[in-house]
């Protein structure tokens, strides 16, 4: 399965050109970029790891790019979003986030049922590679 | 001068509700009427008339008033301005002092401006147009359960318009065959599906049975696409006592969103929004029944206003026109229906049809939501038109689809990101729209055939409300 969290998930992959253009608009907005990454892609899972703090003063897509790249190095099976925060008052929040990178294989989640009376079932939706310990979830 | 204290009849105007002096007090409530008065009534006394019997004033002189500060509690009318283009037409400007008003009340608020003066016999007809609602005033208001911008944590989705659609057909799905197109729809890549206005719990479909249908789908199309999906469940019911329990049950099966029609008025939706607040659910508010009063410009309340009561009532979405939908809308009035549920201040603009400037004193904004007649070929032009807070409904347009539901939902979703995409890249995407969208169509056979079913369907027709002013493009 493709997970499709993020902003642009049902488009192919973005190339590192494409991913700079989207870096620049954030800069452009006078958004600063952060770059995070998990092994948990729970959709609740709202504290990725960070991949350092974000980047306020940073001016330049490249080196948005160059820090992608870097995590992608350190974590090449695990799930890597680019994010934009709009620190304006009446936002304080994202205002962009992509994923940037994926695990070779993506296992998916498992929907988990507990009966309970009245026809109501409890749902528990679980990451299969969550069996393992972190670190170890999607291989190398 | 008549003696404004002997016994009978004297002019409105002669009783203190006329004072084109008054210079309007920050804290004041002020109100735009459109007033068309009846022949021989001159429009400042129409005005005064409007003021009088929406405050204090009663059809005669009575000497109780003197045992108050009753210039005080008098609605004073400060301004009547000729509607251009409409003989007859005047609006008349009128400011409350705010201690006409209960705290944290839109049923008490809307009891006095819109109360027995809109059956005066005095006017021929009378609108609504606008109210400033002063920040003394916005803060004993709740506001938004949750507002745009903890929406938007609570799902993980930033970035780009929220997409929905309405289940289709209305009404007559059994309950299992009803959670089939919401799963469909959701697993295709909507982030919401809502039940329609009418859906509530009849015999062929029971509330209980939809909701655990429903949330059976909502957690299958979670899993399989590893992002928060909702439905929104429609809670409204006869009385208090079963909305609440309809909401609790909806908690308790997991939902992040329930909903509510404007038909159950403004008190229940006041409770609903408390409640939605203190049980963490996002309220969704479907304005059935609205175009009643909103649509005619001469009588009734502008859906402007309707906006600003429903953000301070407090529900986090509300359906607010598409302009290139089916359904009624000027492009310059929906900008100000859209300014109005999601700025912090708002400036005043006759082409938008706002009158006054608004302040919203931090109150979260409301999440507009397009709905009606939109399909994946107007994604350029619902971006511009609307901008990036919004839920982008399509019912038909993703049921519809040839190759199934779930097809037309990822026809839509890749039409929203290829359209973002292209912005962000600083195309100029209202004109390459097409090109966009036909480029985006060669990796995606859904939105191929989407366009090829719909790419040409338009609604052009002139808008019933319109602003005043100079120019008014009624169509696009």
């Amino acid at each position: 399965m493709r997970i499709t969290q993020g902003t642009f998930s049902y488009l192919p992959d973005f190339t590192d050109e494409e991913i700079a253009q989207q870096a620049q608009y954030a800069i452009d907005n006078g958004w600063p970029l952060s770059v995070e990454f998990t092994d948990d892609p729970h959709p609740r899972n709202n504290y990725w790891d960070m991949w350092g703090l974000p980047m306020f003063d940073l001016t330049d897509a490249a080196g948005v790019l160059y820090e992608v790249n870097e995590c992608r190095k350190a974590y090449p099976n695990h799930y890597i979003k680019l994010n934009a925060y709009d620190a304006r008052y009446g936002r304080q929040t994202t205002a962009l986030s992509f994923l940037v990178n994926r695990p070779e294989v993506e296992p998916g989640f498992r929907l988990e049922r507990q009966e309970g009376p009245g026809r109501v079932v409890r749902f528990t939706t679980y990451p299969y590679a969550l069996d393992k310990p972190k670190g170890d979830r999607y291989g190398s | 001068m008549t003696d404004r204290w002997a016994a009978g009849v004297i002019p409105y105007a002669e009783m203190g509700y006329w004072e084109p002096d008054y210079e309007p007090k920050p804290s004041d409530i002020l109100c735009a009427f459109r007033i068309t008065p009846q022949p021989g009534v001159p429009p400042e006394e129409a005005g005064a008339a409007v003021a009088g019997e929406s405050s204090t004033a009663t059809w005669t002189v009575v000497w109780t008033d003197r045992l108050t500060d009753h210039e005080h509690y008098q609605a004073k009318c400060y301004r009547v301005d000729p509607v251009p283009g409409q003989e007859g037409q005047f609006i008349a400007y009128i400011a409350y002092d705010i201690d006409l008003f209960e705290e944290g009340s839109i049923a008490n608020l809307t009891s006095s401006i819109i109360g027995n003066v809109f059956g005066f016999k005095a006017l021929k007809a009378l609108r609504l147009e606008d109210m400033r609602i002063p920040p003394h005033y916005t803060k004993t208001f709740q506001g938004p359960a949750h507002g745009i911008v903890m929406e938007r944590e609570y799902l993980n989705k930033y970035g780009r318009p929220l997409l929905g659609a309405t289940t289709k057909p209305k009404l007559g799905l059994s309950a299992r065959n009803y959670g089939r197109v919401v799963y469909e729809a959701l697993r295709g890549g909507l982030d919401f599906t809502k039940d329609d206005e009418n859906i509530n719990s009849q015999p062929f479909m029971r509330w209980h049975d939809r909701y655990l249908h429903c949330m059976e789908a909502v957690n299958r199309a979670q899993a399989e696409t590893g992002e928060i999906k909702g439905h929104y469940l429609n809670v409204t019911a006869a009385t208090m006592e079963d909305m609440y329990e309809r909401a609790q049950f909806a908690k308790e099966l997991g939902t992040v969103i329930v909903m509510i029609d404007l038909t159950v008025g403004y008190t229940a939706i006041q409770s609903m929004a408390k409640w939605a607040r203190a049980n963490g659910l996002i309220l969704h508010l479907h304005r059935a029944g609205h175009g009643t009063y909103t649509r005619q410009k001469n009588h009734g309340v502008s859906f402007r206003v309707i906006a600003k009561w429903m953000r301070l009532a407090g529900v986090d979405h509300i359906h607010a026109g598409t302009v290139v939908g089916k359904l009624e809308g000027d492009p310059n009035m929906i900008a100000g229906y859209y300014d109005t549920l999601r700025l912090n201040k708002v400036a005043p603009d006759p082409l938008k049809g706002l009158y006054f400037e608004q302040d919203w004193a931090s109150m979260p904004g409301c999440m507009p939501v397009a709905s009606g007649g939109i399909h994946a070929g107007q994604m350029h032009q619902l971006l511009h038109y609307l901008g990036e807070d919004v839920v982008l409904q399509f019912g038909g347009g993703t049921i519809g689809h040839p190759m199934g539901i779930a097809a037309g939902a990822a026809a839509n979703r890749v039409a929203l990101e290829a359209m973002i995409k292209a912005r962000n890249e600083g195309r100029d995407y209202m004109r390459e729209g097409e090109d966009i969208l036909k480029a985006a169509a060669k990796h995606c056979r859904e939105l191929d055939v989407a366009l090829a079913t719909w790419g040409d369907i338009t609604f052009n027709y002139a808008s019933t409300d319109t602003p005043d002013v100079v120019e008014t493009p009624t169509s696009i």
